[in-house]
């Protein structure tokens, strides 16, 4: 019965944001054409394209463990639609958050808070790409990756921004499923079925989400606060955040050497994996120790930028032995 | 025209630049993605309409 009422709340809330959305740019539009402010930059950068070359990257990984082999065209369209997928629930994202971006430093230049896209276009935007991206994957790779793709976005833009963001402090563990789910995607675009592989792939970046996004929160808590976003260090104390966060990356560090055992990763990447995973995980212990304040906020900032450099090294390894055939070429 | 209907709108040359180089954008990408389809027809040969490899 409640989950019943919850669903109608969440449906209610849906309808009056886009009439919300609706009515707001339409009082915009007429007091300042507004909707002609913005140029194709402001509208790519809803699109998130950090976070884009992220996705590309371990869609990537994904395609290229799959067994067999795909046409390298083929390939080359599958990323661009997986990107393009990323994109669209990076712009539905910013469009259904555009009220609390509004009210955080670290979001609030950012095109919809800032007025220079309209909310109603960065909808359309993201609803465009979203299905256009999920046809095109159907068409040029298959039904299974469209699939995956499309519950992809639907995860991000639904699951994770709509519910889970704003009423759980859990809100990036759980969201953080739809950003590990691309090298599934890559994959299922190669072969048209998923891998175990891949699944360890999404587990890696599963488990890596929360140690990343919670270093961050640790120095934005404040901000996080002002909007209201139930953030871990907001609901839980910083103390407990630091706790979650060494038990992640002790975690975390044994399940990215998996590759390497199960030989989706050769030599190179079991050494870059196990090095760069100690030095996570001492940072991680670093942060967990360190007293309250500017050296705290230091420490966190550090495990957050290790955190990028980790991932895109894990990747861009597996990748390197995979594109450039060092495994089958020199037996690495 | 009627006495109550809206000014016509007038844009400022910034706005007509980005409405400009929006519809440009638009242009590339579609032009873009029709002619890698085009080129995917050769790549998936007589399997171009079966989606499931």
């Amino acid at each position: 019965m409640n989950d019943e009422r919850h669903e109608e709340n969440a449906a209610g809330a849906t309808v009056r944001k886009l009439t919300m959305t609706l009515l707001e740019d339409a009082r915009a539009a007429d007091a300042a054409l507004g909707e002609y402010a913005a140029g194709p930059s402001e509208f790519f950068s809803l699109m998130k394209p950090r976070v884009m070359s992220l996705v590309v990257l371990t869609a990537l990984a994904g395609m290229l463990i799959a067994p067999g082999s795909v046409h390298p065209l083929i390939g080359f369209a599958s990323l661009l639609a997986i990107a393009v997928g990323a994109g669209a629930s990076g712009a539905l994202n910013m469009w259904w958050d555009a009220d609390i971006d509004r009210l955080m430093a670290r979001t609030r230049l950012r095109a919809v808070p800032s007025g220079l896209v309209q909310p109603s276009e960065a909808l359309f935007f993201g609803l465009t790409l979203s299905f256009v991206s999920v046809l095109f994957l159907a068409v040029v790779a298959n039904y299974v990756a469209a699939a995956l793709l499309a519950f992809t976005i639907f995860f991000y833009a639904v699951i994770y921004t709509m519910w889970l963001k704003r009423s759980t402090p859990q809100n990036i563990v759980i969201g953080g499923a739809a950003g590990a789910l691309p090298p599934v995607v890559g994959c299922a675009a190669a072969t048209g079925s998923v891998s175990l592989d891949s699944v360890i792939l999404f587990a890696i970046i599963f488990l890596w989400t929360p140690p990343h996004f919670w270093a961050l929160a640790l120095v934005k808590a404040r901000d996080y606060g002002r909007a209201g976003v139930p953030m871990m260090p907001n609901v839980k104390g910083e103390a407990h955040t630091r706790l979650e966060i060494l038990l992640y990356t002790i975690v975390l560090t044994p399940v990215a050497m998996l590759p390497w055992f199960t030989g989706a990763g050769g030599r190179v990447y079991g050494l870059v994996a196990a090095l760069s995973g100690i030095a996570l995980l001492a940072m991680a212990i670093d942060l967990y120790r360190q007293p309250f304040g500017e050296i705290a906020n230091k420490a966190a900032m550090r495990l957050f930028g290790a955190s990028i450099v980790y991932l895109f090294a894990l990747f861009g390894v597996l990748v390197a032995e995979h594109g450039l055939g060092l495994i089958n070429r020199w037996g690495l | 025209m009627s006495a109550n209907a809206p000014p016509p709108l007038a844009l400022t040359p910034q706005q007509l630049q980005n409405r400009r180089m929006r519809n440009l954008a638009i242009g590339i990408s579609v032009g873009f993605v029709a002619i890698l389809l085009y080129f995917i027809t050769f790549a998936k040969g007589l399997a171009v309409l079966q989606s499931s490899n």
